[in-house]
């Protein structure tokens, strides 16, 4: 990766500012960033290597498709085996459940398609009205709006051969559930920027009141991120609990109102099943009952199960922010991307598969300067 | 999952509408937008544009991407 010597320097500022901010710390602190898409840049810039001493940076649950159950998965599983055409987004191929993933049961000749946008399903539907085509829905608030169009563009359309798989999650009550539990210690979160652009930062205002936890929104930039930081170790030193936003070019305090009204009208929170923090209430989004006949849940009387765990898989832990991806004994040994044994390895986005990609090569030491620690990065990518 | 692109809007018919920077060119539908028009800025998502940006941000935002290259450095 090669930069121009003009960001080399501003980036080298930001680090700077960041240090300074560090000098005022009482204690080692305790970050976590909530969104996949954020942990993936980390590593790809080696972020978490230029870190200042004391302060920890950890992944958290926002990987849509690392927190969907294996119990979900094999809901999707049952009905791409009995001749359905199962459309989902290319994240989910891969994600083991306890009978194979869907990628697996395309190749034993399921009828599993990719798409990268939900209304795709609509066009598969158009084209195939002799089949039953089912939209395996994941995301979170980011993606949720979308879909929720979509279902409202196929009831208005009156196609009757496609229908709806939510398991769609809500990031505000995840973060409260676990800050509720102890054991995450976490002094502040670095919270989503596109989840934010939909619910807006004031979503955040009452999960940092209750738990005295600072919150920053952060963009998709290394840029975004260290300055982020910087603002986090500001209110975390100064024992501020607000809410910032440092991504401002896109999120606004109430966000995107007319995806909230979308989303609230199509579908009502109930609770949801994550893996690694369980059952939370409100934390999922079903169809509502006017839109049931597109609910495929109803129309083909599906039953989420529970679904043990594969044996020694630590992805649970690794999402609350217990474990970091290279202390797991499966870690680049049993689990690797090409062979994954927990959702956390499987999507890009995943804790796990951000850390094998890279964060394997211990850098060590927090001593590097920035140039060095993103040529680290890009040595540990080529290596492969 | 939660990846979006800063594109402008180009062409529109109804609420689809093909946006694009530079080669890139991508459909997405506007019905989570009230008010977007051809030559707004966006964030898309999935296909689907989720707010309008600040049309200086969206390039700064593309200026950013293409200093980076995964080669040898640009002249």
């Amino acid at each position: 990766m090669h930069l121009g010597p003009d960001r080399v320097a501003r980036l080298q500022i930001l680090r700077t500012d960041l240090e300074q901010a560090a000098v005022w710390l009482s204690r080692p602190v305790r970050l976590m960033e909530v969104c996949g898409t954020h942990s993936h840049v980390i590593g790809r810039w080696g972020l978490r290597q230029v870190l200042p001493e004391g302060v920890e940076l950890t992944s958290g649950p926002g990987c849509p498709v690392c927190v969907t159950t294996g119990g979900q998965v094999e809901m999707a599983l049952e009905l791409a085996r009995c001749g359905i055409i199962m459309v989902t987004f290319g994240d989910m191929m891969r994600v083991p459940g306890p009978s194979g993933s869907l990628a697996q049961a395309r190749a034993a000749g399921c009828d599993v398609r990719a798409v990268y946008s939900p209304a795709q399903a609509l066009d598969i539907a158009l084209a195939e009205p002799a089949r039953e085509v089912v939209f395996l829905a994941v995301g979170f608030e980011t993606t949720a709006p979308s879909v929720a169009s979509v279902v409202k563009q196929t009831a208005e359309a009156g196609l009757r051969n496609v229908s709806f798989l939510s398991l769609h999650k809500l990031i505000p009550p995840a973060l409260e559930a676990l800050m509720d539990n102890r054991d995450s210690r976490i002094d502040g979160l670095l919270s989503p920027g596109h989840v934010s652009v939909v619910i807006g930062t004031e979503a955040y205002r009452g999960l940092a009141e209750t738990h005295g936890v600072p919150c920053v929104v952060a963009g998709f930039e290394p840029e975004d991120i260290l300055r982020a930081v910087t603002m986090l170790l500001g209110l975390v030193a100064t024992r501020r609990v607000d809410v910032l936003n440092a991504y401002p070019r896109a999120v606004t305090p109430g966000g995107n109102r007319t995806a909230q009204a979308l989303m609230a009208e199509v579908f009502e929170a109930r609770a949801a099943d994550w893996r690694g923090l369980g059952k939370i209430d409100g934390s999922g989004l079903a169809l509502r009952e006017r839109y049931a006949g597109l609910d495929a849940a109803v129309r083909f009387g599906l039953v989420e199960t529970a679904v043990a765990d594969p044996p020694g898989c630590r992805c649970g832990d690794v999402l609350r922010g217990l474990l970091r991806p290279q202390e797991c004994c499966l870690f680049a040994q049993a689990c690797t991307p090409e062979a994954p044994v927990g959702p956390c390895m499987v999507s890009s986005e995943g804790a796990c598969a951000a850390a094998y990609r890279y964060e394997r090569l211990e850098v060590g030491g927090t001593d590097l300067d920035l140039e060095a620690s993103l040529a680290a990065a890009s040595l540990g990518r080529r290596s492969r | 999952m939660c990846l979006a692109v800063p594109l402008q809007i180009l062409e529109m018919s109804g609420s689809v509408a093909v946006c694009g920077h530079a080669g890139l060119r991508a459909k997405a539908r506007l019905d989570l937008l009230d008010d977007a028009g051809v030559g707004d800025w966006v964030l898309v998502h999935a296909g689907f544009a989720i707010t309008k940006m600040d049309p200086e941000e969206a390039r700064e935002a593309w200026a950013l991407v293409a200093e980076v290259s995964d080669d040898a450095p640009r002249p």
